[in-house]
């Protein structure tokens, strides 16, 4: 299914302006590597900074294996990782749009499950949330926690229902992470407005 | 509807009475007075406000009336019935008095009727969504308010000059402009009317809704352009004067923005500083809101405008300051303000479209403005929709745009700007009040009837009412950061980029700056999801707990087979706390012999859902402040014992994890480790992870020290404190949780008095360990609660595990067991179940009598040893005097309630 991510016609305007910004975060390399990235300033502030830039480099979502990450990426890489940000066309069927929007919640699910085992356990869940709230300085690592708890709590009640006594909640597969997503629009949330253009 | 128009009827007939009245007076004040009157008539003093009042209740009983209806009120609006009811009121007070009474007065509507409504839509707007959309909004507000405004004028005007219009209507194309400017616009409170009623998609209805409020300006400033040429005479208007016209455009619409941001800003800044007066903080908010209304308008801004802003600016850092209390008291005055304001305007038209002195029919100008405005609005919709649909991520499809033309709309603020036009300088004012009044009644009527339908034809997408849930709001904010960041990484400066400036800005600077300290600290909006979650599971476990408690709690003691009961209602008890909450069901399946299992169900019922109000409450006759009420402790305290259970069984799920997962990682297995370790170790019974527990609870306990440190300035918030306790839990419950409910400990007097450990306590593991317990709290030793508290906490923890562990962390429960009593008893067969009813519960009178000077220890002897020999096992000494215990502890307190 990912193939139809490059079936769409990109403008060449659009890749040359993303090749021009490639080749500026590169320094005129062929490749890009996790340095470069601390040449944005304006990354800095973010709070989930690590995780994001942890993502370009995730072979899951270059599609070059199911694990691990890459040292370098390189301009089709890169257009890969872009691809994800696109927005729903509007000629697309229903059965497309489906599979787009999985795509799109996938980038998102591997950005919280680190050791790609296809699960979001309650450590990881933790990180995420720590590293979401690591911007206030206020909030301890303990209320973060709780929070990652209280999530947790809330995606097995959400995804398993009553449980059975002997049962035990593992984590969140990418089924039960569509599952939570049920329902609620995300046309919006994971698109960057200039590659519409 | 008698009711209603009852004191109608009186009404004019006694205003009629009274008009004369003065008349009399004078002449006779001249005269000695006529002696005492034991019976004055004194109506004229009273009048005005009498009649203000009259009307919003007529209004509200006519609300109630309306509403006993469900089948009416689903399918008409309620401002067409208000119209109607206006109409038919009107109808009456015309034949009585002869004459209009009781119009809609421009003066009273801009005033005092429409700035309620204002503030409510600002204040309550989802300002995210809004500022989503803004683009879309502002377009159509600006862009669509004058496309309609000047099309429908030139094709009337061109109708006119066709021959259409009658020539009695005497009108130059200014006249017409000036018209099509008042009537374009689309109506903030009719829109808002309808469309709550209708439900469609928030997207849909936050752009035709913020079209409504920000098309004000454009309103306003047309009205205005358009009223001074008519004034001057198209002869006399110059190049210069149209620039200005513009100009003022920008003027009016950015300094409304301005006055209201100015406002919105004092206010925060203003709810800062009324720590000690949280009294008058809704009071505030209202009068900062109105002020920067009167502001605007004093100024020729856009009052509209400039409401909504401040409302839209305020709310976040005022929520954030003001009291709970404070928030649901704005919360309510607001809606019930703006409620009856609305009433009252659509009420109000009603009454006023009857008046025909006022108006003059022509059927062309009728009929052909109709038309104009339906026409140029679905197409000026459809043209600017085309335009936005080029940059917009989520196009409007061909649905929203005929509901979104269809919507449009008109109201009270055209009719009241209609009313407010100069006969002499505009000599067709008749003409145009009667379409103006029709066309009110055709969209608000007409449309606002079969709007409903169209949507639900038309397969409008409607809106899906999500509860929030706290993944949603995380996922949501990890959306927002990425955005940010790739647009960061691509170099382009988009409204991600700027939204995340923003919130920059507005943390560094705006929220310091404008937020109370301990209110900015906690401050966050994953968080607040948070903590409003868990208050909302709170109130439903307070809800059904409370059921379960009445139906099988309290009739436990004289239940015959009790074991089963009390195992059940537990179970229940566990299940109905909060859905798919307690995932570990297994808690009551492998606690393990007979009377363990019901002596823990016993004890973790009552602990669980007897709340015992431990506090009496000074009467407060303060009119400055307002005590916590009793409800909202108890819910609070049930609140925490409930997350304390959820959070409880939810971590021994997590144990599970650890244990169950295959390719555990090096962080993990450390963790297993420091476990097993702890497992082993066994000391106290205390296993690690407790820690972790603890530490969610101790962040429960960072929000509540907030109010706490705000509470103890105000002194009616000091409350006695009855040292009655629930003794299964003994001192360390109640340590906690006097902490916990951020109550002061004011009284210096030792009022917790630890049990001595009851033979129970001292056989049963998890009742082990108090002795090292403080033995009293008082307002000195607060600061060692979080000492005493961790000390509780584990001694609680451990009880709830023994309780509540799942098999595999069954060996290091039972490894901790001193001497072990129990295990003994094990294979003990279920015959003693006969002995269950025991006469225990029927309780000695000499104990019930016994009341609160008695201490629990000595109150324990006596009945111990009443209840010994009726014992039929030896083995029933420990748990007899427990449960016995409690049974008195109830007592006592019933005892020390009265």
């Amino acid at each position: 299914c990912w193939l139809y991510f490059f079936t769409v016609p990109v403008s060449s305007d659009q890749i040359e302006q993303l090749h021009r910004r490639f080749k500026q975060l590169s320094g005129d390399q062929p490749t890009i590597r996790k340095e470069n990235f601390n040449n944005v300033p304006d990354l800095e502030l973010n709070p989930i900074r690590s995780k994001i830039v942890r993502a370009f480099f995730d072979n899951r979502n270059l599609r070059k294996g199911s694990s691990g990450l890459a040292d370098e990426i390189n301009f089709e890489d890169f257009l890969t990782i872009m691809s994800y940000f696109r927005p729903i066309d509007t000629t697309m069927d229903e059965e497309q749009v489906q599979l787009c929007r999985k795509e799109k919640l996938r980038f998102l699910f591997h950005m919280y499950d680190s050791d790609s085992d296809g699960r979001i356990t309650l450590e990881e869940y933790r990180n995420v949330v720590e590293e979401l709230l690591s911007g206030n300085p206020h909030i301890e690592k303990e209320s973060a926690r709780s929070i990652a708890d209280g999530a947790m709590m809330e995606a097995a009640s959400v995804c398993v229902g009553q449980m059975e006594p002997d049962q035990v909640y593992e984590g969140i597969t990418f089924d039960d992470f569509l599952k939570i997503w049920q329902g609620i629009d995300i046309e919006t949330k994971m698109h960057v407005r200039f590659l519409n253009m | 509807m008698l009711l209603a128009s009852l004191p109608l009827l009186g009404l004019p007939l006694a205003g009629a009475a009274t008009t004369e009245a003065p008349t009399q007076e004078p002449g006779s004040s001249g005269e000695p007075p006529p002696g005492l009157a034991l019976f004055r008539w004194q109506w004229h003093e009273v009048e005005a406000p009498y009649l203000v009042a009259l009307w919003i209740l007529v209004a509200s009983l006519a609300k109630i009336v309306f509403h006993l209806s469900r089948k009416v009120t689903s399918l008409v609006p309620e401002s067409c019935l208000l119209i109607l009811l206006g109409l038919v009121l009107g109808g009456i007070v015309l034949a009585v008095a002869k004459k209009a009474e009781y119009q809609l007065e421009p003066g009273t509507f801009f005033l005092f009727l429409l700035p309620p409504i204002v503030l409510d839509s600002g204040y309550f707007m989802p300002s995210r969504l809004f500022f989503d959309n803004l683009g879309a909004i502002l377009t159509y507000a600006v862009v669509g308010t004058l496309w309609n405004a000047f099309t429908t004028g030139a094709a009337l005007w061109g109708l006119q000059q066709a021959g259409l219009v009658a020539p009695r209507v005497q009108a130059s194309l200014l006249d017409f402009l000036l018209f099509g400017s008042l009537i374009s616009a689309v109506d903030p409170v009719a829109v808002l009317a309808v469309f709550e009623e209708v439900h469609v998609n928030d997207t849909l209805f936050i752009i035709v809704f913020g079209e409504s409020l920000l098309n004000d300006a454009v309103t306003v400033v047309l009205y205005k352009v358009c009223n001074s040429f008519v004034e001057m005479g198209s002869a006399n208007v110059q190049a210069a004067d149209y620039l200005k016209g513009v100009a003022s455009l920008f003027v009016v619409s950015l300094g409304g923005a301005a006055v209201g941001l100015v406002f919105a800003f004092l206010l925060a800044l203003t709810t800062r500083f009324t720590k000690r007066v949280r009294i008058i903080e809704p009071l505030l908010v209202f009068l900062l809101a109105y002020a920067a209304y009167l502001t605007a308008e004093m100024a020729s801004l856009s009052a509209i405008l400039a409401v909504t802003m401040c409302g839209l600016g305020c709310k976040k850092y005022v929520e954030a300051n003001i009291s709970h209390k404070s928030r649901t008291a704005v919360k309510y005055t607001m809606k019930t303000l703006a409620s009856c304001a609305e009433t009252v305007i659509f009420m109000l038209l009603g009454i006023s479209a009857v008046d025909s002195s006022k108006w003059a029919w022509d059927s062309g100008l009728v009929l052909g403005t109709l038309f104009f405005i339906l026409f140029f609005r679905a197409l000026g919709v459809v043209l600017q929709t085309w335009v936005l649909n080029q940059f917009r991520l989520v196009p409007l499809d061909k649905i929203d745009q005929v509901v979104m033309s269809y919507g449009g709309l008109r109201g009270a603020v055209a009719f009241a700007l209609v009313i407010l036009l100069d006969r002499t300088k505009v000599p067709a004012k008749d003409y145009f009040v009667a379409t103006t009044i029709v066309v009110v009644f055709f969209t608000v009527i007409v449309q606002g009837l079969t709007i409903k339908p169209l949507v639900k034809w038309l397969k409008v997408k409607r809106s899906e009412h999500h509860k929030p849930t706290l993944n949603q709001e995380l996922h949501e904010h990890t959306f927002d950061h990425i955005l940010a960041a790739v647009e960061d990484v691509v170099g382009h400066h988009g409204y991600h980029y700027w939204r995340d400036r923003w919130e920059q800005f507005d943390k560094k600077y705006l929220s310091q700056l404008l937020m109370r300290r301990s209110a900015y600290r906690i401050r966050d909006q994953i968080w607040d999801v948070y903590y409003r979650l868990n208050i909302r599971d709170a109130i439903s476990f307070v809800d059904q707990g409370g059921h379960v408690l009445s139906s099988t709690g309290l009739t436990l003691p004289s239940m015959p087979s009790r074991n089963s009961v009390a195992e059940t209602s537990v179970t229940n008890l566990l299940r109905e706390s909060g859905s798919g909450a307690c995932l570990d069901l297994q808690v009551i399946d492998t606690v393990r012999s007979v009377r363990d299992r019901e002596d823990a169900a016993m004890h973790h019922l009552l602990c669980g859902g007897l709340y015992k109000p431990r506090r009496r409450y000074k009467a407060s006759c303060s009119r400055h402040f307002i005590s916590e009420d009793a409800q909202e402790r108890q819910d609070k305290e049930i609140f925490q014992q409930n997350m304390k259970r959820r959070l409880e069984s939810f971590k021994s799920t997590k144990h599970n994890i650890c244990f169950n997962k295959s390719k555990p990682r090096p962080r993990k297995t450390g963790r297993k480790k420091k476990d097993g370790l702890a497992n082993t170790e066994a000391t106290n019974g205390k296993p690690l992870r407790d820690l972790g527990f603890q530490d969610t609870a101790a962040v429960i306990l960072t929000v509540e020290s907030e109010e706490e440190e705000e509470s103890d300035s105000s002194e009616t918030e000091k409350e006695d404190d009855e040292g009655i306790i629930f003794v299964a839990r003994a001192t360390s419950e109640v340590l906690q949780e006097g902490k916990v409910s951020g109550s002061l400990e004011v009284c210096p007097s030792p009022r917790i008095i630890p049990p001595s450990p009851t033979c129970a306590e001292k056989e049963l593991p998890w009742k082990s360990g108090q002795g090292d317990l403080a033995v009293y709290v008082s307002s000195e030793t607060t600061k060692i609660v979080p000492v005493d508290m961790q000390a509780g906490w584990n001694q609680s923890i451990s009880s709830l595990e023994s309780l509540a562990s799942p098999p595999c962390t069954q060996a290091p429960t039972m490894s901790r067991l001193p001497p072990c009593p129990l295990a003994a008893e094990e294979p003990q067969p279920p015959f003693d179940l006969p002995y269950d009813p025991r006469p225990s519960f029927a309780f000695p009178p000499s104990l019930a009598k016994a009341g609160r000077s008695r201490s629990e220890s000595s109150a324990d002897i006596p009945q111990q040893q009443e209840l010994q020999p009726l014992m039929g096992h030896e083995d029933r000494t420990h748990l007899s005097p427990r449960t016995a215990n409690s049974h008195w502890c109830i007592q006592f307190n019933k005892g020390g309630r009265l």
